[in-house]
């Protein structure tokens, strides 16, 4: 390893938090924004190119658990030490922030409210991401988990919309305090288990690595297990806890959406895996049973409540909620192939979900309306956008040829060989899917085009470009998925609570 | 007996001080009186100093063990006069504006200083009691000092009849106390206790208690807390602040030492009852936090909360492990660690209401709605305050939880951890409502004074130098952990 490779994941992190500090410093106003976002931008494409070069560099046929190890003492009296390192699954997690950063950065050109606060924040947002994905200190983990969800509050009680439903409006600023109290209150559970993880291997060490190699007891894992997967649960959507987040997810303004959706919730599957699965096998095991049930519930409860929703962006949400649920089937499966199908479901969602909120954001910026009663016939307006549309659907619904049915076939392979039934009825869920998301693709894309909507603007350029992308990827990574099936497979491996 | 009266040559420099601001007072004219902040507050500096050079690596006692010099009575030493200057320097606009006697107000400041001090080292119950008295004193009048305004009367009525009643109860348990072992010395106490663990006299257990009880007051535990939001709001903002952070700190100080080198051995009688005690102040500190329309009484109910957070660690102070007690150096480290970066997020949350008030001539919170277009600088420190308080990271308040909890997990109380979480998750909800008013919420549009705010340069560097060390130390906690080890090696030796 040459030097670069020692210090590229503190500079992954370190640029974000960097960048939000210039701007803060960095006073204008008006013309001078643009500037800044000029700025923001080459800051997200330099993340991306160092989590490129962490792709190239990744050894991923023999290597160690965790490469690009980078430890420094912090904090002696607790054992606390910035230690930053990457396995094979936050490697896919990264490749998915790197794609999400610039594509948000991108979308949130056209907010021009406050443009300048918003960036800061996003930039705070992601550089927790990364924070967490590349975190190998339990300490710093959940630091940097808490980063990423506190600018949420803002973002979306500022640049964010409220939704009136037909008895009650559901407003902004409710369901950001919803989002964050819900998530805050998830971490608490998930401050109880590492403090209790503390004590209890008595290292004077908040290492991760260290934990993963003390072998709890199995009583101490059975109580601590639950804790950590409902508290990481939390922000992946897990059922009956999911409801901040369609909230949360309509109201935020698109950008928010794409990276909260697309990148946020994942940290939360991503947690199960890390502090949960690895450290504590036994207690995985045993309430694999209890992940499983609530997951089924998830997929099915969720796409049930997609159907009936009226709001384009409610639609999706719960489609995030029901696509989540496939991520913690595959964990629940403790199979190789099941949690390597999780973790690519969790890419493959990230960037569909960031595509469909690219397209929900570009209708409503236009049209001031969500309602898809009110929608129709857009293709003929708006034609990339309904392709692009009709490429995300197809994807969301597992059409072969695209990575959520390579993630979700996987999800299904390592679910058959622990629970076959269940595997059946995630099938169903798949069915479900694939109603709602071709009658909301032929009821606002397809049939009639409304007077009202004749002069509709199609896809703007910045839209064009992140869509173009990021339906490409899903196109990529459908086809040929051995790359990234074989990064995420490489941190799979280590993990003694998978079998198979 | 070893009387070495230089050693106290510290506590000297700050009494002449105090003098010398009283004397200077009558010298100058009325108008530039408000500069006397700067001679008391370079006063305060000079003591520590002095302090830090003569009681470096100290460890004596004075008077047979009436006062103690260690490395504990230092790092208090250094941090109370540190911080009673801070606040010194924020009351300047304010004393300048609302403030007829700066002479006076001053003075009374640097002897509550020379109190808290003794509150620190004091080594024997009775020393301990003049010290806090000391304090009180100074606190009395100064809450009051506003005599033309209703609310600053009744914060003084308030204050002085229930600090009379805590420091009486104080003095019926020292008694009990003094009537069951014989002894107000603090290693006596503790041998006492040591010798009869397990048959305590329940003389000497209610005694304990009262002792409990009567600090509870003094820090506004609840259910003691009640005088608090009215004096915090009564009181001009400076010694709110004052009475928040550095009397908080100093009470803790002489807490922290009476519990570690007396009270230990009788741990088991003492650990649940202070449990308790840190729950109903978490939780009624918090939630009644919620309800609050003006920022002053907020904060007040916020720092009940945080006093629930610092009870926590008294409770952790130590575990028993097979009948035997084992000290928790952890605990002690996080409460003045704790006390040490919540200093700074209120002072500088403080600063900011000063700064307000003096502008729009009102602490309702509905104030500060769109208080980012009147000021961002302002509105950021306020924010960046508030989070640390809430324990949100980046900020000196989220390590600062964290060390505190994980020291209660260690001690065996993971239970009030997670009590104590679930409170701060309360707060964080009044700490955002606030955000939110200052960042999305417009100026009231009644509103008719003028927009922008200007900030005195003096304040503007203490915001600055408060908003830096919020930050600092939440990235790089290691020096300001290093000198905590030091000073809880002083007291919990052996741990």
């Amino acid at each position: 390893m040459n030097g670069f490779d020692d210090s590229v994941l503190t500079l992954l992190v370190v640029l974000p938090f960097a960048a939000a500090l210039a701007l803060i410093l960095w006073s204008g106003e008006g013309d001078q924004l643009r500037p800044m976002k000029w700025f923001s931008a080459g800051v997200a494409l330099s993340t991306t190119a160092l989590v490129v070069w962490i792709l190239l560099r990744f050894d991923y046929t023999d290597g160690p658990q965790y490469q690009f190890i980078s430890e420094t003492d912090w904090l002696d009296q607790l054992g606390i030490g910035f230690d930053l390192g990457v396995d094979g699954i936050a490697v896919a997690m990264l490749a998915l922030t790197a794609i999400a950063f610039p594509a948000a950065i991108l979308i949130g050109w056209n907010v021009d409210a406050r443009s300048k606060d918003y960036l800061i924040l996003l930039n705070l947002l992601v550089g927790g991401v990364y924070g967490t994905f590349i975190s190998l200190d339990l300490f710093f983990l959940f630091f940097f988990y808490e980063i990423s969800v506190l600018p949420m509050y803002l973002l979306i009680s500022f640049w964010g919309s409220s939704t009136s439903f037909p008895r009650f409006t559901r407003s902004k600023e409710y369901s950001a305090m919803k989002l964050v109290l819900f998530l805050v209150g998830g971490s608490v559970l998930i401050w109880v288990s590492i403090i209790a993880m503390f004590v209890q291997a008595d290292l004077n060490s908040f290492s991760l690595i260290d934990m993963q190699s003390v072998g709890f007891d199995e009583s101490f894992q059975k109580w601590v297990f639950p804790l950590l997967m409902v508290g990481f649960g939390l922000l992946g959507g897990l059922w009956p806890l999911h409801t901040w987040s369609p909230d949360g997810h309509v109201a935020a303004p698109t950008s928010v959406s794409m990276l909260h959706a697309g990148v946020l919730m994942k940290l939360g599957a991503f947690g199960i895996i890390r502090v949960g699965i690895q450290t504590m096998p036994e207690g995985a095991e045993a309430w694999a049973p209890l992940l499983l049930g609530m997951g089924a519930v998830n997929v099915i409860y969720g796409s049930i409540a997609a159907m009936s929703q009226t709001d384009l962006k409610y639609v999706i949400g719960y489609s995030s909620v029901s696509h989540m649920g496939y991520v913690f089937l595959g964990l629940a499966s403790l199979h190789t192939l099941g949690v390597t199908g999780a973790v690519l479901q969790m890419f493959s969602h990230g960037i569909m979900t960031a595509l469909m909120f690219t397209l929900a954001g570009a209708i409503y910026g236009s049209s001031h309306t969500r309602d898809i009663g009110m929608l129709s016939g857009l293709a003929k307006v708006m034609p990339v956008g309904a392709f692009f549309f009709a490429v995300a659907g197809f994807a969301s619904l597992g059409l072969p040829g695209f990575s959520g049915f390579v993630a979700e076939l996987l999800v299904f392979l390592g679910l058959f060989q622990t629970y076959p039934w269940v595997g059946a009825l995630a099938v169903i869920g798949a069915g479900i899917t694939a109603v709602y998301m071709l009658r909301l693709l032929a009821k606002v894309y397809f049939g009639e085009t409304d007077r009202r909507w004749e002069s509709l603007p199609d896809l703007k350029l910045n839209e064009k470009l992140v869509a173009g992308t990021l339906a490409l990827i899903l196109l990529v990574v459908g086809l040929a998925p051995f790359f990234l099936i074989d990064v995420i497979r490489e941190g799979v491996r280590h993990i003694p609570a998978v079998t198979g | 007996m070893n009387v070495n009266f230089s050693l106290l040559a510290p506590e000297y420099v700050l009494v002449g001080v105090a003098f010398a601001v009283l004397a200077v007072d009558l010298m100058l004219p009325r108008r530039h009186r408000f500069h006397l902040s700067w001679l008391a507050a370079g006063g305060l500096v000079l003591s520590a100093a002095v302090a830090m050079v003569l009681r470096w690596d100290t460890v004596e006692t004075l008077y047979g063990g009436l006062f103690i010099a260690d490395k504990f009575s230092l790092f208090f030493f250094v941090f109370l006069t540190v911080l009673t200057a801070v606040i010194v320097l924020i009351s300047n606009d304010y004393v300048r504006q609302h403030i007829r006697q700066p002479g006076e107000f001053y003075a009374l400041m640097v002897f509550a200083a020379v109190g808290m001090i003794g509150m620190a080292a004091a080594g024997e119950l009775l020393t301990a009691y003049v010290a806090l008295e000391l304090l009180s004193f100074s606190l009395y009048v100064l809450v009051a000092f506003r005599r033309e305004d209703a609310r600053g009367n009744e914060a003084g009525v308030k204050y002085i009849v229930l600090g009379a009643f805590s420091s009486a109860i104080l003095l019926y348990g020292i008694s009990m106390v003094w009537g069951a072992t014989g002894t107000t010395y603090y290693d006596g106490i503790s041998e006492h206790l040591a010798l009869n663990a397990g048959n305590l006299d329940s003389t000497l257990i209610l005694g304990l208690a009262l002792i409990i009880a009567g600090l509870g007051f003094k820090v506004a535990a609840a259910p003691f807390h009640m005088w608090a939001p009215d004096t915090y709001q009564g009181a001009p903002t400076p010694i709110t602040a004052f009475l928040a952070v550095a009397s908080k700190a100093a009470a803790f100080a002489l807490i922290l030492r009476l519990f570690t080198q007396a009270l230990m051995p009788a741990l088991e009688e003492w650990q649940v009852l202070v449990a308790v005690l840190a729950v109903a102040t978490m939780v009624i500190g918090n939630l009644v936090a919620i309800v609050q329309s003006n920022i002053k009484r907020m904060l007040a109910y916020s720092s009940v909360g945080q006093v629930g957070f610092l009870l926590v660690g008294i409770a952790a102070l130590g575990h028993i492990e097979g009948g035997a007690v084992i000290p928790v150096a952890l605990a002690s480290d996080a409460v003045m660690l704790h006390m040490v970066g919540y200093a700074f997020a209120n002072l500088a949350a403080f600063t900011v209401v000063i700064a307000v008030s003096n502008h729009i001539g009102t602490d309702e919170l509905s104030g500060y709605s769109g208080l980012v277009k009147r000021s961002p600088y302002l509105s950021l420190v306020m924010a960046v305050a508030l989070f640390s308080l809430a324990g949100l990271p980046f900020f000196v308040g989220f390590l600062t939880k964290f060390y505190l909890f994980t020291a209660a997990a260690e001690a065996g109380l993971l239970w009030l951890a997670g009590i104590a979480m679930a409170a701060s998750v309360v707060s964080l909800y009044y700490y955002l409502m606030v955000v939110k008013r200052m960042f999305i919420d417009d100026v009231a549009e009644s509103d008719d004074t003028p927009l922008a705010i200007a900030i005195p340069r003096l304040s503007w560097m203490l915001l600055a130098g408060l908003l830096i060390g919020t930050v600092l130390l939440g990235l790089y906690p290691q020096p300001l952990a290093d000198a905590v080890t030091a000073a809880s090696g002083a007291i919990l030796p052996g741990a």
